[in-house]
């Protein structure tokens, strides 16, 4: 980690000379001008992606669960596998903006906005499956705890139900934490406005925010304290959602590491779709100069590091499993390894394992040519990953007489398909409405944005540790985490 | 539109860079000035000292609401499982407290989160539509580049020629007039 922070300290986090008023003008530039055409073709495909959703889910409702490849053994199919794919997406934002924050890594300021976005659009996403899943999507409100005609009430020992609490608590307090640090840029956007409409609308959204050194001084408490509530419930969201697996008796999920190892796994998929996002969006906006190689290099250090975490979580299921001498648990990695789903499997190994060791040279690390196609293979690797946990451990459990195959639907594959569109357009709106960096927080960072002479001494309250001198010592950095 | 018609509220003092801002802020905390602030674009270092304002109790009021959550959602769970309606599930006891602890465990993040929302939005006054500094055209200085100092003068001892010689003396070369607007007259100026 002090690498990082220090590679991030030594060299500039914005490049080029940049004043206040002209990154507000930059950043701000696609919430001002008429959209491109290069957006309005993505956003066309998206759409029909999205609607294309719309038509499984409707179809799904209407005809029911048996339109999907679920069948007597595998009870869960690609929906819990998308919902647990989504769900690790929307961790990288979280750890970005809070994990990264506490941490005093300051070059997490490029990215944080665009990837706390990311992470309330993927538990979107994620919400679906399970909604979808239910078959009655209208009585969805049975999985919470209220007084019914029958008297009873929801079973608090069902991790199912503790999901149900910890998805929708993450996506309230990650939906809190990206609109508290969206509303100094809204206020921002609302006075470069010249239309009165969209002062209107902004003035709105930014809640009458003036910048207000009294605001500011509780504002980045309470920034600090979601970024310290946000950390702890980033582990405990992906967590809980092992414990789906990890409390059934299916060998192959019955395990202590799943809560780690999906955390890891978790972090590992969302940085990469970060990074894949990310990539076109400084291109497409021209943010180059703000969302720099260095920050790719930085987010590629991390992808390498949870690649291995989570390697080493894929060798020591199968050393336990066969170290444990469950004769079921031996049975069922080897028939992952070698059975039906290898393919699937390695897959896995190889997209997850193998292809991020190329970050190890600094060249690939910094090449976005080369960048591309790696997080890419990491997106469907971790996707797979998900996949060989839900379908290989059912597919073939105890009982010989009831193995099945699993094989995917055209709804299936419409949902998964259309749920990235569903995504995606999201992005595009958030992209052409809100600023995708943070303005306030850059311009806290630039050079000379901090007093020269009265900086040094308080180095103590939120947010107030970036960026004293940038190009400075990396003590504030690099002492904080050792 | 001539100065007499509307009321004035306030004054302030424009800077161009965050030293002159901390100096100027200083120079008023000393003079005792009641009702002033300073608005910037991005939160300041050291203008919180040079201002004298206090740490915010943010903080308390977050961990307090935190802790309201877990005993709620303990409390509940108790209840609902071991009391309204006992089921007894896999032979576990019927407050079997350690699967009670994830959903503890995220109310109490829940809870404090929606707090230190509320906390957010009442601390730094937001939620209003319209102020005379809203108004005024220094906003779009404030939120994009520039620094303001803002001192309030409807107190009786800090009148519009106090406040500009105060602003004058702390270095100030960009000095304005801040009037009530005339739909809304609330008198709030900060």
């Amino acid at each position: 980690m002090s690498r990082s922070g220090s590679l991030a300290v030594s060299e500039p986090l914005v490049e080029g000379s940049v004043d206040l008023a002209r990154l507000d003008g930059d950043i701000n530039r696609p919430l001002e001008s008429f959209p491109t055409g290069r957006w309005w073709i993505c956003i066309s495909i998206t759409s029909i992606l999205s609607l294309y959703f719309l038509v499984c889910f409707v179809y799904t409702i209407a005809f029911g669960i048996g339109t999907w490849g679920n069948n007597n053994p595998v009870g869960w199919g690609w929906a819990i596998t998308n919902f647990v794919f989504w769900i690790g997406i929307g961790h990288a934002g979280t750890l970005i903006s809070a994990i990264l924050f506490l941490l005093r890594q300051r070059w997490r300021t490029a990215i944080a906005r665009f990837a706390e976005a990311m992470t309330v659009f993927a538990v979107i996403c994620a919400l679906q499956f399970p909604l979808i899943h239910t078959g009655r999507p209208w009585l969805a409100y049975w999985l919470l705890p209220l007084p019914n005609a029958n008297d009873i009430w929801v079973n608090f020992r069902s991790p199912l139900l503790w999901d149900v609490v910890a998805v929708s608590t993450y996506g309230t307090i990650s939906f809190l934490f990206w609109y508290t640090g969206l509303l100094p840029d809204l206020a921002t956007v609302r006075d470069r406005a010249k239309h009165g409409l969209r002062k209107a609308v902004y003035g709105i959204l930014s809640l009458g925010w003036n910048g207000s050194n009294r605001a500011w001084s509780h504002y980045e408490k309470a920034y600090l304290l979601f970024a310290g509530l946000s950390t702890p419930l980033v582990l405990s969201v992906h967590s809980v959602v092992s414990f789906d697996f990890a409390t059934a008796v299916i060998p192959g999920w019955h395990t202590t590491i799943f809560p780690p190892y999906f955390v890891a796994g978790a972090i590992f998929s969302g940085f990469a779709m970060v990074a894949t996002l990310i990539i076109i969006m400084r291109k497409m906006f021209h943010l180059e100069h703000v969302v720099t190689k260095n920050h790719l290099d930085v987010m590629n250090r991390i992808v390498i590091a949870t690649s291995l975490m989570v390697g080493y979580a894929y060798a020591v299921e199968f050393f336990i499993a066969w170290y444990g001498g469950v004769a079921y648990e031996r049975f069922v990695f080897i028939n992952r390894a070698l059975g039906p789903y290898a393919w699937a499997y390695w897959t896995m190994v190889s997209c997850n394992v193998i292809f991020p060791q190329l970050f190890w040279f600094r060249k690939i690390r910094r090449n976005v040519m080369l960048i591309y196609p790696i997080v890419i293979l990491v997106n469907v690797g971790m996707w797979f990953e998900r996949f060989v946990i839900v379908v290989t451990s059912l597919h073939r459990d105890f009982l010989p007489s009831s193995w099945d195959m699993f094989s995917a639907t055209w709804v299936d594959i419409g949902l998964f398909v259309g749920s990235i569109g569903l995504f995606l357009t999201l992005l595009l709106l958030f992209c052409r409405f809100l600023p995708t960096v943070s303005v306030a927080e850059t311009k806290a960072v630039l050079p000379g944005s901090q007093p020269g002479r009265h900086g040094g001494e308080n180095d103590d309250a939120a947010g107030q540790g970036e960026g004293t001198e940038i190009a400075g010592s990396a003590a504030g950095a690099g002492g904080s985490h050792g | 539109m001539a100065d007499q018609e509307k009321k004035l509220v306030g004054m302030a003092g424009l800077f161009d860079t965050p030293d002159a801002l901390i100096d100027a802020a200083s120079e008023v905390h000393r003079a005792g000035w009641d009702k002033w602030d300073c608005h910037t674009p991005y939160p300041v270092h050291g203008l919180d000292q040079a201002m004298g304002v206090r740490r915010s109790i943010i903080p308390t009021i977050c961990l307090t609401a935190g802790f309201v959550g877990a005993a709620v959602a303990m409390l509940m769970q108790w209840w609902m499982s071991a009391v309204d309606y006992p089921v007894r599930i896999g032979g576990k006891p019927l407050f079997s407290w350690p699967a009670f602890v994830p959903i503890t465990f995220e109310f109490f993040v829940l809870f404090a989160g929606l707090t230190v929302m509320g906390c957010v939005i009442f601390f730094c006054r937001l939620g209003r539509w319209h102020s005379p500094l809203h108004d005024s055209g220094i906003m779009q200085e404030v939120t994009s580049s520039r620094y303001a100092v803002v001192l309030g003068t409807d107190g009786a001892r800090f009148s519009r020629e106090t406040a500009a010689d105060l602003l004058e003396k702390s270095g100030c070369r960009d000095i304005r007039p801040v009037f009530e607007l005339e739909e809304v007259k609330d008198g709030s100026l900060l």
